[in-house]
């Protein structure tokens, strides 16, 4: 059964370009002046922006629906248009059941009233009836572990009894249809843990639920199907897998492969030239995306140009951040005039899901560079994890599985 | 399984609007209860300020307009009780038409976030005002007791007169909260309106000592204003004999009230979808 049909929904914006939603009143009234005594001459370009370009969309019931793209790409303006806080432009939304968004947790809490008072207060925002939030009353406060705090004005709260507080409220909501945004993104790990646990809960009795978050770990686990935004347009949906691949391919800044034909046009100098550097899935199977269990083989090769010369490679990878993961060099040789090739391993299992950008350094006599090829190469990793229930970001730069924890039973009590 | 359809547009009738509204009675009761809990905590006093700024002002503008303006030489009964409607209308009336136009902007936090008919905002606002309408009576009829004025049997309308206070300052109210979304102005103008407001309406003085400045225009323009007409309407039934009632000053109260409501509520739903983009 179909419980959310999104027929042709577009979204425009208006940017005016002279005078925006900040005016005063006294810039409207120039402008309506204006536009009385001198109508042609004005030069007031109303620019459209369209957030969202027909969108067609079928949600049956039980789907969880993840919603992947870039910022800007409408996300969260469709997750509006869906939770009627800004109406489309055109199409038509239709909705069958009741229907909950979650874009923020403990929305309209007011600071000066108690832990109880709030419940009833944002429990009717979220459009709970008294008696459904007197019968969960107990369990909120509960699954929030305030008991002690209910009668303290939450302005008095820790941030952390705030955000329990909140997620407690809309957990305990029971609608057919649930629309998360990127809630998750604040709170620890085990609010994060905890929060995705009751989504799943939500998502397993038979409910729907519609969730954005730029975290693809969480959308791949919680979701069974996804769709992909860009600039406002729905550029796929279906499966989750096939559509979060599509994103990371289309989204990351990919460069895998470079290579020059000839000496002179290769970035370098009078010394050394790059020829070609490449980097693959070392697989037996080649992927063409990485993901943490892929070995990775990068080949590099470069003119040199000076006879006998003793030359060594540097590798540097940095992470996204631009932190130096590892730098690591080969044993210094004595070359002739020619191609020298190098090529280097990266085990599976050892980094961690991320961006990764890999630069080069020829360095002669063991001390001089003679050359920095930054930025030769930029991949990513895709998160791949089995016996866990934790959808989080996975910390470190590294996750190397050739370190491992032994544990046994020692005694019993 | 039968569940009914809501469908998500650009357009919404009338009568699903008002049954919208109805759904949502229990979010319009918790935020008209937030107002009234919140705006005494932390006080020492609390309710207690309810009943000391109407009997305060009372006593302020008896002593200013009755002693020092000399206007109480030819009253039947005290003055205190001759400013008393005007101060409980005047009180009213400021106090609403600033929570009204401030209502979105400061709910701003659930304008973004969550979808309820957005005239539940500004019709719970109405609400503390009630409370402190209800206190200004109370204590009205305290101050009568005092003075040993016995008011007659027109009291029982004033229930009536206060709902049309309450409507008038609701068209003028909702307009100013709709376009305080866009223009935050307006948030300049309504209080420096209501300081100077009193003074031309009849909070401290009578309508009649208007007319008996000697120029005709000056009475013709002051009926205009709704708070008169408000003020007029509740002396008559407050006060026993000693205000006839003002026919010129209760047609363009009535006028005023039909015309802003409908307007007000126009314009409302016209903008309320567009606040989320200009707040």
């Amino acid at each position: 059964m179909t419980v959310l049909s999104i027929e042709n929904v577009s979204k425009k914006y208006q940017l005016h370009q002279k005078g925006n939603s900040n005016d005063d009143l006294r810039d409207t009234l120039t402008r309506w002046t204006r536009n009385v005594f001198k109508p042609s001459t004005s030069k007031n370009k109303i620019e459209e922006f369209w957030a969202l370009k027909n969108i067609n969309l079928e949600v049956k019931q039980g789907d969880r629906l993840g919603l992947v793209g870039a910022n800007g790409a409408g996300k969260s303006t469709l997750l509006k248009v869906l939770s009627q806080i800004t109406e489309p432009t055109n199409g038509i939304v239709r909705v069958k059941g009741r229907m909950a968004s979650l874009l923020e947790v403990g929305t309209g809490f007011h600071p000066e009233l108690t832990g109880r008072e709030n419940i009833f207060l944002n429990g009717a925002i979220l459009g709970m009836h008294k008696a459904e939030i007197l019968k969960h009353f107990e369990a909120i406060v509960d699954f929030a572990g305030i008991e002690k705090f209910i009668d303290t004005p939450v302005k008095r709260y820790s941030s952390g009894m705030y955000v329990r507080l909140g997620f407690a409220i809309a957990a305990h909501l029971e609608p057919e249809i649930l629309v998360v945004d990127e809630v998750l993104a604040v709170g620890d790990a085990d609010f994060q843990k905890k929060s995705i646990g009751k989504m799943r809960d939500v998502s397993n009795s038979g409910r729907t639920l519609i969730f954005v978050s730029h975290n693809l770990t969480a959308v791949q686990g919680l979701c069974d199907k996804g769709a992909y935004l860009r600039n406002g347009e729905l550029i796929k949906y279906g499966k989750i897998d096939t559509v979060v691949n599509e994103y990371v391919k289309t989204v990351s800044k990919f460069q895998l492969k470079q290579n020059w034909p000839t000496a002179e046009e290769g970035p370098g100098n009078e010394n050394v030239r790059i020829k070609s550097i490449s980097l693959l899935s070392n697989d037996t199977i080649v992927q063409n995306s990485f993901d943490t269990r892929t070995p990775l083989k990068m080949t590099f090769e470069y003119w040199n140009l000076i006879e006998n010369a003793e030359l060594n490679v540097s590798l540097f990878l940095y992470s996204m951040t631009g932190e130096c993961v590892f730098n690591i060099g080969d044993d210094a040789k004595f070359y002739q005039k020619g191609v020298v090739s190098s090529e280097c391993l990266i085990p599976g299992d050892f980094l961690n899901d991320g961006s990764y950008y890999i630069s080069i350094m020829i360095v002669k006599d063991r001390i001089a560079p003679v050359y920095f090829f930054e930025d030769a190469l930029a991949f990513d990793i895709i998160d791949y994890r089995e016996g866990t229930d934790w959808y989080g970001k996975w910390p470190g730069a590294v996750r190397p599985k050739m370190i491992s924890i032994n544990s046994v039973q020692k005694s019993l009590l | 399984m039968d569940v009914k359809e809501r469908v998500i547009t650009a357009q919404k009738s009338t009568k699903d609007y008002i049954k919208e509204i109805w759904e949502y009675k229990e979010l319009f009761l918790i935020l008209a209860k937030r107002d009234l809990l919140v705006k005494y905590k932390q006080t020492i006093l609390g309710i207690g300020w309810s009943v000391i700024r109407p009997l305060i002002t009372m006593i302020v503008m008896a002593f200013a307009f009755g002693k020092i303006g000399k206007l109480d030489t030819n009253t039947s009964i005290p003055f205190t009780l001759v400013v008393a409607p005007g101060v409980i209308v005047w009180l009213f009336f400021s106090q609403s038409l600033m929570a009204l136009s401030q209502s979105i902007v400061l709910n701003s936090n659930l304008v973004t976030k969550v979808y309820f008919p957005r005239l539940i905002i500004p019709l719970s606002t109405i609400f503390l005002g009630l409370v402190d309408v209800l206190i200004s009576i109370i204590l009205f009829f305290i101050i009568s007791i005092w003075y040993q004025f016995v008011p007659d049997i027109k009291i029982l309308l004033v229930p009536v007169f206060i709902i049309m206070t309450f409507l008038s300052t609701f068209g003028i109210g909702l307009i100013s909260a709709v376009l305080n979304v866009k223009f935050r102005d307006i948030g300049q103008l309504i209080p420096f309106i209501i300081q100077f407001g009193y003074f031309v309406s009849p909070v401290g003085y009578l309508t009649l000592s208007v007319r008996d400045t000697g120029n005709p225009w000056f009475y013709k323009l002051f009926v205009l204003n709704p708070v008169t007409g408000c003020i007029d309407a509740l002396r008559w039934c407050m006060l026993g004999d000693f205000a006839a009632f003002n026919w010129e000053s209760f047609i363009p109260l009535v006028i005023f009230l039909v015309i802003t409501f409908f307007i007000s509520i126009k314009f409302f739903r016209k903008h309320e979808n567009s606040f989320v983009d200009h707040i």
